[in-house]
């Protein structure tokens, strides 16, 4: 307890001597860790590689320069697939996330037994795996293509979307709620009225700023035979052509940009 | 008409909020329902249309078994019970309009709801609601862009579009000014008389019980302990309910209170 009775009345500080002992403690355990873990690191480090480092970089940054514009012309296609893998998946990860977040929120959920911990389930596992991965195995499944990274982005996404979407339904106002229930409303009408419009905000938001992260997501995906730029990606290392991969970098830097920004507009807009 | 009949709360921690409450509420009687804090004053309000659900002992609505209903029987009866809250409970994205309709989604199907196509009558039925609660211009505002009393008013008008037979009002005021919260009294209580609605008034502020009310209703502990006339709410009564305190003391201050506010209001007129 930090008030400790003396003979001069209560004395009050912030942490008892035991604790202060386990932070301190805490701190040392900290401080050796990293010591430990900086041997190990260097342990099994080539330090001629290491020394060699800078020239390395500049000799791939050399022949990356300057990229090949002209190459710009076939990767229109693949970017217009990376837009669509990114947006088709968001859509349909958000529209497979709202139920089970609803299932997931305690203050909506059938019953607390046994929809909430299969809806958590769900969200874990979603969220466990890398689209990369969900790619991997879908391409294998499904064969490569557009459809395989449309699912893995979907697969990913539902697990944040609904995680986030579970946790704005268990923040709404349950006066509000009550209100609604109080006027003889059906469960259907109490989500529409009571719920949807407070969490609407976080909906749209959620949704946009998974798609943003999509994007880049997607743009990597064909790294595995998903389609979109990826496959170009791969394509142009397996060749090692560097002036290619510099400009596709490019096109992905802009989309990123475009995207972020389409994403910061359309949350300014709905708050 | 409604009847309480010997109504127990036993929350699933054994507290009990309620024990045997009973009284009968005719048409158009307005009973104000005081006690401290934690005297089950919510609870009881909330068991006569289930949001809470009692125990034991039984509501009558008009001779309906509201206790005995089945779910979608429960939903029924609800439209017919308006609810008032104290912080408004107003969904707050939603327009005045869209409030105010709400209180007929226990007549309109999902799909109708959803797309908001409430029938006719009932738009100009919300119109005429609005109209009357004095937030005609407001329609089309979004209530979180009204004020405190604003707000309540829409509360009122929401209740009303249910076509109720029973208000039960929660605190109306404790999140008005006093100006406000006489307006607010006022203006429930015109309407229980225009329309010969019963309603029931959980209420903090004594004096203002006593003001606007018919009857008043006692609870402490779960249990009444006073119901009778306002005017035969006194210093003893008011010890029974609440405890022991020097009731002329606060009836004193609040006469200052009142004096002090309309000398403000003079001095407000007289700049102008």
């Amino acid at each position: 307890m930090p008030v400790t009775e003396t003979a001069r009345g209560p004395v009050w500080q912030l942490r008892t001597p035991r604790a202060r002992l386990l932070m301190w403690l805490g701190w040392f355990a900290v401080v050796a860790l990293t010591v430990w873990c900086w041997q190990v690191m260097t342990k099994d480090t080539i330090w001629a590689f290491v020394a060699d480092a800078p020239s390395q970089a500049a000799d791939i940054g050399a022949r990356a320069f300057p990229p090949r514009w002209s190459y710009a012309e076939k990767l229109w296609l693949p970017l217009w697939d990376t837009i669509n893998i990114a947006t088709l998946g968001t859509m349909l990860g958000v529209a497979i996330a709202t139920p089970v977040a609803f299932m997931a929120a305690r203050n909506t959920t059938p019953s607390a037994m046994f929809a909430r911990p299969a809806a958590l389930f769900i969200i874990v596992a979603s969220r466990s795996i890398n689209s990369l991965i969900w790619a991997l195995l879908l391409v294998s499944i499904l064969g490569p293509g557009l459809l395989a990274g449309i699912i893995a982005i979907a697969l990913r996404s539902i697990g944040f979307v609904g995680k986030l979407l579970y946790e704005a339904i268990e923040e709404t106002d349950a006066t509000q709620i009550e209100a609604i229930e109080a006027t003889g409303a059906s469960g259907a009408q109490l989500l529409t009225y009571g719920y949807w419009p407070q969490i609407a905000p976080a909906f749209w938001g959620i949704s946009v700023f998974r798609w943003d992260i999509n994007i880049r997501e997607s743009a990597v995906l064909g790294l595995v035979g998903a389609g979109g730029l990826g496959l170009q990606l791969q394509a142009s290392l397996n060749v090692l052509a560097w002036p290619q991969v510099t400009m596709i970098l490019i096109v992905i830097l802009g989309t990123v940009v475009f995207s972020e920004w389409v994403s910061a507009r359309v949350r300014h807009a709905i708050i | 008409m409604l009847t309480v009949d010997a109504l127990t709360k036993t929350y699933k921690t054994g507290d009990k909020a309620l024990r045997a409450v009973g009284f009968t509420v005719p048409k158009g009687q307005v009973v104000g329902l005081i006690g401290p804090s934690g005297a089950g004053k919510s609870t009881l309000i909330r068991c006569i249309n289930r949001l809470v659900e009692p125990t034991e002992g039984r509501v009558l609505l008009n001779d309906l078994d509201v206790t005995a209903l089945p779910a979608a029987g429960l939903r029924r009866a609800r439209r017919r019970i308006g609810m008032i809250f104290q912080e408004y409970a107003l969904v707050e994205r939603l327009t005045v309009m869209e409030n105010v309709l709400s209180g007929r989604l226990g007549y309109v199907g999902f799909w109708r709801s959803f797309l908001r196509r409430f029938p006719e009558t009932d738009i100009e039925n919300a119109f005429r609601l609005l109209d009357r609660v004095g937030l005609m211009s407001h329609a089309d505002k979004r209530a979180d862009a009204l004020s405190g009393g604003q707000r309540q008013r829409v509360g009122i008008a929401r209740a009303l579009a249910q076509d109720p037979e029973l208000l039960l009002i929660d605190e109306p005021t404790a999140s008005l000014d006093p100006k406000t919260s006489r307006q607010i009294m006022r203006l429930i209580v015109e309407i229980c008389a225009e329309r010969g609605l019963p309603a029931i008034i959980n209420i903090h502020d004594v004096l203002l019980a006593q003001q606007f009310t018919q009857r008043i209703i006692g609870l402490r502990a779960g249990e009444v302990v006073f119901d009778g006339d306002p005017a035969a709410l006194d210093e003893n009564v008011l010890t029974r309910i609440y405890g022991e305190e020097d009731w002329t003391a606060m009836r004193r201050a609040a006469e200052e209170d009142d004096a002090a506010e309309r000398d403000a209001a003079e001095r407000m007129a007289g700049m102008v």
